[in-house]
C-alpha cells in the first residue's frame, strides 16, 4: 500500500508507541516511529505475565512488535532521538475544550530532526546471528539493563531474543575498543562476523523529517528504591524490585523462570507495596496504580513456582478497580496468599534471614516477619529526563512531573500543542489496558489531523 | 483526665493520617510496650474524649522520631506524644523522677540539680576561656557533659582538639543553661519557651558566626527549633570532619588506648597491636533526625590504626539508645528489655573491641548496657572524640 502523503512520530516505542504507530499506519499514513534503545518493547518486554488474565507478555507484545518490523507504512528508526522539533506556527494556548478552530495552521508541519546513533553495525548486513556477542572480550562483564542486572552480557548484544530488529549494537560505554581505542591484537566480533556487518567507522546521522501529527509515548522510570533506606535495597541480595522480580520469574529471563535468590528457591517472600508511592517525601503524592495488581500476579507466581511457600502481602489499601481485577485478587487470596494490613516500617539481618518490621494494623501489635526475598513495589516515576523532553517539544508538565493533557476529562491525550498527543504512562502511570486504550485515542486525534490536513491540500 | 481530642488533632493536623502503620512498625519502644502511635492518632481521630492519664505507657517514647521520619503523610506521630505529655504535665500526674528533672532545669539550669556554680568544673585545669564578643566559634557543652564524671572527659577532649586546630573558640561559662531540647519533648512547653529565650540572647550577645554543640540533642534544637538567625548550628562531628579535611586537625599516632579489651579469639586483635576495630552507632539525633551519618565516620577513618566495621542496623536504620525525650529520667514501663541491651550485642557480634559514640547519652546508657550484659571483657563503649584525643598530641 502507498502510504498518504501525510506523515505521524512517535516517539518511543513501547506498547503505547507500537499500538498508536500501528493504528495510524493501518490506516494509510506514514509513520515514524523513533525509539532510543536498540529494540522496540519497552517495559511491557520486561515483563513476565500481565495480570489479571496472566497472559505471558513476551507472547502477546511480540507479533505486534514484529507487524511494526514490517510494516510497510512505518519506518522503524532505533536507536535514534529526536533532537529537535519545529512546530507549525505557536498559536494561543489552547485552554479549551476543543482543538484550535478550523482555519489555524493545519497545512503546517513540524519540522523534526532525529539523530541515528552509530550502532556500528551495518544493519543491512547483521543477520542477528549472535557469533559477533559470543566472541567479544567482554562477554559476561556488561550489565544488562533488559535484564535488570541480573545478568550480564557482551558489549555487543541485543537486548533479548525477540529484539526488534534483531540487529546487534555495540554498547559504547562497554566496548574496549570504543572506551581504551584498543582492543587486543585483533577485534574477535569482526573476526566472529560471517556477514561482516560490524563498522566501527560508523558515524551518528541526522534525519529531517516533517511530520503533521507528534505521539509522545516515552514512558516512565522506576523510583530508585534507595531513597527508602530503611528497606535495604542494595545491602541485602535478598531484597528486589518489583522489575527486578519480574526478570526473574520470566520464563525468558536469566533464570528461565526458576525463583532463586542466594542459590536457594526462598520459603518466606515478603510483598512490601507503595515503596515511594503515596509519599510526599519522597517527591511521589499520588497511587502508582499497577502495584496493587502487579504485586497480587507476583504473589500468584511464586505460589506457581514454589508450592509451599510462605507469601505475605503488605498493603496500605488494596486497589483492584480494574476488568477483572478484584476477580483477580480474590483468586490470590485463595492460593493462600496472606495480606496484612500495615506498611513494613523497616528490613534487617538476622541470620541469614532477613526480617521486615512492621505493624500488623488489623490486629494493633507490632510484628515481625523472617523473609528469604522481600519485594519491593517501587513508585511509577516521570522518565529522569522528562524535563528535556518537556522543553524539546514545548510540553507543560502536572504536579506529579508528568506530561500534563490538555484538559483532565474532556481532552485526555490532547496537550497545549496543537498536534502534539500523549500515550501512556509519560502522562501518568497507568497499567496496559489503559495505555493500550489511551494510545489508541491518540492515534485517532493523530489522524484526525492528518485527514483535515489532506482534505484542505489542492490534491 | 479526659482531654477533647479534636482541638489537639486539628492543632497537630492529624487528620491526613492513613493509619498504615508504619510509625507503629518502626517504633523501637512499641515492641516492648503497650505503645502504640498510630492507635493512639486513631483515637484522637474518632473518640471525642482521651483519659490521657490512662496511658502511662506515654513516658516509654525515646523521642527517637524514627516515626516522624518515616511517616508517609508527614503527620508528625512522636508530636502527638509530646502534646498529650503536655497535658500530663499541666496537671501534674508526670513521674516523679520526670518532675525532679524539670525542677532542676527550672532552677539550676541542668536535670540533675546539681549547682549552677559548679557548670564549668569539668574544665579541670584544661584551656578554655569564656566566649569574647565576636568570637568565631561558641561552644555550647550542654548539661550531661558538664556535669556527669563519665562524660566530662568528652568536652575536655573537644577544647584540646579545637586548640590544636587553632580554632578560635569559647564557652558561656557557669551562665550556660539547659537547651531544653529534653524539656520540650517531656511535654514543658511553657519552660522550654523560658529557656528559648533566655539562651537565645545569651547566644546572640556572643555574636559568634558558629554555635558548636557536644550533644545532638541540643544541636537539634538550636538547630531546628531556636531561631538563631545567621547562626551556624554545628554538631562537634561535623566541625571536627571539617578540621581534619582542612588539614587543621592532625593524628600523630593511632589513639594510645590504656587497654585492648578485645582478645583475638573473640575476633579482636587483642594485646595492643594491630588495627583497633571500631563500630559507630548512630545517635538518632544526630543521624535519623538531622541526617549527619557521614562526618562521624569520616573521623573514625581518619584515626590512624583505626578499622571501621558496621553493624547490620546502621545509619538510618540504626536503633535508638532509649536515651532520650526524657528517658535518662523515667525507665518506662519496662525496663527489663533494654533496647541498649540489644544494641552492644549487635556491635559486639561485628567483632569490635571499641563501640563508638558521639551523644553523651548513648555513651551512658551503652555503656551501663556493655556492663550489664558482661560484655565488658570484649567491649568498650568510647565517644569519637576520647579515640581523637588519644590520637593527637598534647604539645602541638
Amino acid at each position: 500500500m502507498e502510504p498518504r502523503e501525510s506523515a505521524a512520530l512517535v516517539i518511543g516505542g513501547g506498547i503505547a508507541g507500537i499500538q498508536a504507530a500501528l493504528d495510524i499506519a493501518d490506516a494509510g499514513y506514514k509513520v515514524y516511529l523513533v525509539e532510543r534503545e536498540p529494540s522496540i518493547g519497552g517495559r511491557m518486554a520486561q515483563l513476565d505475565k500481565t495480570f489479571p488474565t496472566l497472559d505471558c507478555s513476551s507472547c502477546i507484545l511480540t507479533p505486534k512488535m514484529v507487524d511494526v518490523g514490517r510494516h510497510s507504512n512505518i519506518d522503524l528508526m532505533t536507536y535514534s532521538e529526536v533532537v529537535s522539533v519545529t512546530p507549525p506556527s505557536r498559536g494561543e494556548p489552547s485552554w479549551s475544550l476543543s482543538p484550535s478552530p478550523e482555519g489555524g495552521d493545519e497545512g503546517g508541519v513540524f519540522h523534526v530532526r532525529v539523530r541515528k546513533k552509530p550502532r556500528y553495525v551495518d544493519v543491512d548486513k547483521c543477520t542477528g546471528c549472535g557469533q559477533c556477542a559470543a566472541a567479544c572480550r567482554m562477554k559476561g562483564r556488561v550489565i544488562s539493563r533488559f535484564d535488570e542486572g541480573i545478568v550480564k552480557r557482551s558489549a555487543i548484544y541485543v537486548p533479548f531474543p525477540q529484539a526488534v530488529p534483531l540487529k546487534y549494537t555495540v554498547d559504547p560505554t562497554a566496548c574496549l575498543y570504543l572506551t581504551q581505542g584498543v582492543c587486543g591484537k585483533t577485534f574477535l566480533c569482526k573476526d566472529a562476523c560471517p556477514a561482516g556487518a560490524i563498522d566501527f567507522e560508523q558515524q551518528e546521522e541526522f534525519v529531517d523529517l516533517e511530520v503533521g501529527a507528534i505521539i509522545v509515548a516515552t514512558g516512565y522510570d522506576l523510583i530508585d528504591p534507595r531513597t527508602k533506606p530503611e528497606f535495604g535495597y542494595g545491602v541485602y541480595p535478598e531484597v528486589m524490585t518489583g522489575i527486578e522480580f519480574e526478570r526473574l520469574s520470566s520464563a525468558s529471563g536469566p533464570t528461565l523462570g526458576e525463583i532463586i535468590v542466594n542459590g536457594k528457591k526462598p520459603k518466606d517472600v515478603v510483598f512490601i507495596k507503595c515503596v515511594g508511592s503515596r509519599d510526599p517525601h519522597t517527591g511521589v503524592p499520588y497511587c502508582s496504580r499497577v502495584c496493587c495488581m502487579y504485586t497480587a500476579k507476583h504473589a500468584h507466581l511464586v505460589r506457581d513456582n514454589i508450592p509451599d511457600a510462605r507469601i505475605t502481602v503488605f498493603y496500605m489499601d488494596v486497589r483492584a478497580f480494574g476488568k477483572g481485577y478484584e476477580e483477580f485478587y480474590d483468586r490470590v487470596k485463595h492460593e493462600r496468599v496472606i495480606y496484612r494490613r500495615g506498611e513494613p516500617a523497616e528490613v534487617y539481618r538476622r541470620g541469614d534471614r532477613l526480617v521486615v518490621l512492621a505493624e500488623d494494623t488489623l490486629l494493633g501489635k507490632p510484628i515481625e516477619v523472617e523473609a528469604d526475598l522481600v519485594v519491593l513495589a517501587t513508585a511509577v516515576v516521570p522518565r529522569t529526563d522528562v524535563s528535556e523532553v518537556a522543553a524539546l517539544l514545548g510540553l507543560d508538565r502536572s504536579p506529579d512531573g508528568f506530561f500534563q493533557e490538555a484538559h483532565p476529562k474532556l481532552r485526555p491525550v490532547d496537550t497545549q500543542v496543537d498536534g502534539i498527543f500523549l500515550a501512556g504512562c509519560c502522562q501518568g502511570p497507568k497499567d496496559i489496558p489503559d495505555t493500550v486504550a489511551q494510545a489508541k485515542a491518540a492515534a485517532s486525534s493523530a489522524m484526525g489531523i492528518l485527514a483535515r490536513r489532506e482534505k484542505g491540500r489542492p490534491a | 483526665m479526659a482531654l477533647k481530642t479534636e482541638p489537639m488533632a486539628e492543632e497537630l493536623e492529624l487528620f491526613g493520617c492513613i493509619q498504615c502503620g508504619k510509625c507503629t512498625g518502626g517504633c523501637p519502644v512499641a515492641r516492648k510496650t503497650v505503645l502504640n502511635i498510630r492507635s493512639l492518632i486513631y483515637q484522637m481521630l474518632v473518640e471525642p474524649e482521651m483519659d490521657v492519664s490512662a496511658h502511662p505507657e506515654l513516658w516509654d517514647c525515646t523521642s527517637c522520631f524514627t516515626c516522624v521520619e518515616r511517616c508517609p503523610k508527614d503527620v508528625r506521630p512522636a508530636e502527638l506524644i509530646i502534646g498529650l505529655r503536655g497535658q500530663l504535665v499541666e496537671s501534674g500526674r508526670i513521674p516523679e523522677t520526670i518532675g525532679a528533672a524539670l525542677m532542676g532545669i527550672f532552677r539550676q539550669g541542668n536535670p540533675s540539680g546539681m549547682a549552677r556554680e559548679d557548670r564549668a568544673a569539668w574544665v579541670n585545669g584544661t584551656a578554655v576561656k569564656a566566649a569574647q564578643k565576636g568570637c568565631e566559634t561558641l561552644y555550647f557543652v550542654g548539661c550531661i557533659p558538664s556535669y556527669d564524671p563519665r562524660v566530662q572527659v568528652v568536652p575536655r577532649a573537644l577544647v584540646k582538639a579545637f586548640a590544636a586546630a587553632g580554632l578560635d573558640f569559647g564557652t558561656l561559662g557557669t551562665e550556660e543553661s539547659c537547651c531544653g531540647n529534653e524539656v520540650r519533648r517531656m511535654g514543658e512547653a511553657g519552660l522550654f519557651e523560658m529557656l528559648v529565650e533566655e539562651n537565645s540572647e545569651l547566644i546572640r550577645g556572643v555574636g559568634a558566626s558558629r554555635l558548636v554543640t557536644t550533644s545532638p540533642h541540643c544541636f537539634n534544637t538550636f538547630k531546628n527549633e531556636y531561631s538563631l538567625d545567621g547562626i551556624e548550628v554545628l554538631h562537634y562531628t561535623q566541625l571536627i570532619a571539617e578540621l581534619i579535611e582542612q588539614g587543621r586537625l592532625k593524628f600523630s599516632h593511632p589513639p594510645n588506648l590504656p587497654e585492648r579489651p578485645s582478645p583475638p579469639e573473640l575476633g579482636g586483635t587483642g594485646g595492643g597491636r594491630g588495627k583497633i576495630i571500631v563500630t559507630y552507632h548512630d545517635p538518632c539525633f544526630l543521624g535519623k533526625q538531622n541526617h549527619i551519618f557521614d562526618e562521624p565516620r569520616a573521623i573514625l577513618k581518619a584515626i590512624p590504626g583505626v578499622k571501621l566495621v558496621e553493624m547490620d542496623r546502621n545509619r538510618e536504620r540504626s536503633l535508638c539508645c532509649e536515651g532520650g525525650g526524657g528517658r535518662m529520667w523515667t525507665e518506662g514501663t519496662n525496663l527489663e528489655e533494654r533496647l541498649a541491651f540489644q544494641r552492644v550485642h549487635e556491635a559486639a557480634e561485628t567483632g569490635a573491641e571499641i563501640l563508638a559514640v558521639a551523644c553523651p547519652f548513648c555513651l551512658l546508657t551503652l555503656e551501663d548496657a556493655v556492663k550489664v550484659q558482661g560484655l565488658d571483657d570484649r567491649l568498650q563503649v568510647m565517644d569519637i572524640m576520647e579515640l581523637v584525643e588519644m590520637a593527637i598530641d598534647d604539645d602541638e
